[in-house]
């Protein structure tokens, strides 16, 4: 296997995006990605699109091939990743393999979600549906957030974790989405209006919640050769790749206080990158609802399990504290487009690991220059945690 | 901000046929007031949901058990806001519990207040036909 570089990062406005359909909206990441890396479409000899919602929550059915069309792409190795909320991910991946494998010299992995062309119960029924349609969905109705719900309560139940700790999630997420002008959610909150935001799926309130977001996000992805030839300053190294997945029904984990995926996944990537959790100078995490984030923490290695809640009372994952996570407003705040997150994480570390063009309060400090993305899929039906280095 | 202009895409109703004839016993005994399991006849492994095939040998030759509905709930939620095709059904409390032969369960949990609701509390798993004569199955109190 040969070394892989992000050598160009892009990203849309994340929001309500009703102005741009599924291709303009791949654009707009598109393009100053590739402006980024220096080169020109035709020099991108593989494609991975990952997205979820086609033709569900959003008219294209195959919106890689409509992507690709639009962005001047038609002619490349082709293929849409689906891995749920980790379909990112899984194109970051795929992609890096692609050059990784010696088979194309530059591939790119876009990641494009339109998730508000339908109303919100539409939305709760096709998310709902992201598990084991038949035994949990067809007769129970589980929505999304609900499957975290029974996490968070497991999760409170045996470690003492309060609705408190959870709410300092949202406030400090939305706090360095307040500095950062892509994000979705740019206002603060105080731990008083998460606990007095409506119930969504007890103990779950909704600015427990991440937002129903559009949005894209698009990666250049190089051999070293390339990165030579191109002269590029600051390649960003993929030094550590980890994915694993967990079982369909959620009746079938072994608890509810973690993701096993995570664990297996995030072992994986410290293992090829060679490095400890303790090297990191900045992660971001998969925070779809608040209890995920100090899950994460704990089956991430940031401390030991049951002990997450403790490190956001602590002010551990802010900026100066031990592992800032998620200073981009994370999916609660940036936002989560479904199939973009992986893509968009993997941008945002970039941008971090090259200390340039992010707002001067949400820059993490470097001492290792590396940097973690964790995106899981479904309720840790999939997982990819990917290290990179400077 | 005003509302962007769009167009509205052509309108698709989807209804899916679920095949359902392996696990054929499993509706039936709902009918019946039972709650089954299946069974691994080559190594032994008990399946819920049921299904036809191992998943731990790969064989095939599955045999049919009644369980018990003995449960202990390890987790739940209350859901509030609801998915279109629940939108008529009030907030509904789902939970996870095991049942004494060690397989777990997710099901609706009714009969109870929601303040009396605990992680680690007894209920029994009941088979179920729905006002709109659906077959399921439900988590409620032990009497």
């Amino acid at each position: 296997m040969r070394k892989v570089a992000v050598i160009g990062v892009g990203s849309s406005k994340f929001g309500v995006r009703n102005d741009v359909n599924v291709a303009e909206l791949a654009f707009e990441a598109f393009k100053p990605s590739v402006e980024d890396a220096g080169i020109s479409p035709k020099d991108i000899e593989f494609v991975a699109v990952g997205s979820t919602g086609a033709g569900a929550w959003y008219e294209e059915l195959l919106p890689a091939v409509v992507s690709a069309e639009y962005c001047g792409l038609t002619g490349a190795g082709l293929v849409r990743c689906e891995a749920a909320c980790a379909s990112g991910s899984a194109a970051f991946t795929t992609a890096y393999w692609a050059v990784a494998s010696g088979q194309a010299e530059i591939a790119l992995a876009l990641g494009v979600e339109k998730m508000r062309e339908i109303d919100t119960p539409t939305m709760m029924e096709w998310i709902g549906r992201a598990g084991y349609y038949l035994w949990e969905f067809h007769n129970f109705g589980v929505t999304f957030p609900a499957y975290y719900a029974l996490y968070a309560t497991a999760h409170m139940a045996k470690f003492g974790t309060t609705e408190e700790d959870l709410a300092l999630v949202a406030v400090k997420n939305h706090k360095y989405a307040s500095m950062n002008p892509i994000a979705h959610l740019q206002n603060r909150i105080t731990v008083d209006d998460v606990l007095s935001s409506m119930v969504i799926a007890a103990p779950l309130k909704l600015f427990d919640c991440c937002p129903v977001t559009d949005g894209a996000a698009s990666l250049i992805l190089a051999s070293e050769e390339k990165v030579k030839e191109l002269k590029i300053d600051t390649p960003v190294w993929v030094a550590g790749i980890g994915y694993a997945s967990g079982t369909a029904n959620l009746s079938k984990r072994l608890d509810y206080v973690g993701l096993e995926a995570t664990v297996s996944a995030s072992q994986m990537a410290y293992k090829m990158a060679k490095i400890s959790p303790d090297q990191l100078d900045v992660a971001v995490v998969h925070d779809c609802f608040t209890i995920a984030e100090i899950m994460a923490y704990e089956d991430l290695g940031f401390c030991k399990k049951g002990e997450g809640a403790k490190l956001i009372r602590e002010g551990q994952t802010e900026i100066g504290g031990k592992i800032p996570v998620n200073v981009d407003g994370g999916l609660k705040a940036k936002g989560h487009p479904i199939g973009a997150t992986g893509c968009s994480m993997i941008y945002e570390l970039t941008k971090q690991l090259r200390e340039e063009a992010v707002e001067k309060g949400r820059q993490a400090p470097m001492k290792n220059y590396i940097a973690l993305a964790h995106n899981v899929g479904g309720t840790g039906h999939y997982c990819y945690v990917t290290i990179l280095r400077r | 901000m005003a509302a962007m202009p769009s167009l509205k895409s052509r309108e698709i109703k989807i209804v899916q046929d679920i095949p359902i004839s392996k696990t054929l016993p499993f509706w039936e005994g709902l009918k019946q007031g039972k709650v089954l399991a299946t069974k691994c006849k080559k190594c032994g492994k008990l399946y819920f949901p049921p299904v036809a095939d191992c998943s731990q040998c790969l064989a095939s030759d599955m045999e049919w058990v009644e369980l018990s509905g003995e449960a202990t709930i390890e987790t739940f939620t209350h859901v509030v806001v609801r998915p279109t095709t629940f939108q008529h059904e009030k907030p509904y409390t789902v939970a996870i519990g095991r049942l004494k032969e060690g397989v777990r369960v997710l099901a609706w949990l009714t009969g109870f207040k929601l303040s009396e609701v605990k992680v680690g509390m007894k209920a029994k798993l009941v088979a179920k036909i729905t006002p709109e004569g659906n077959l399921t199955y439900e988590f409620t109190r032990l009497e």
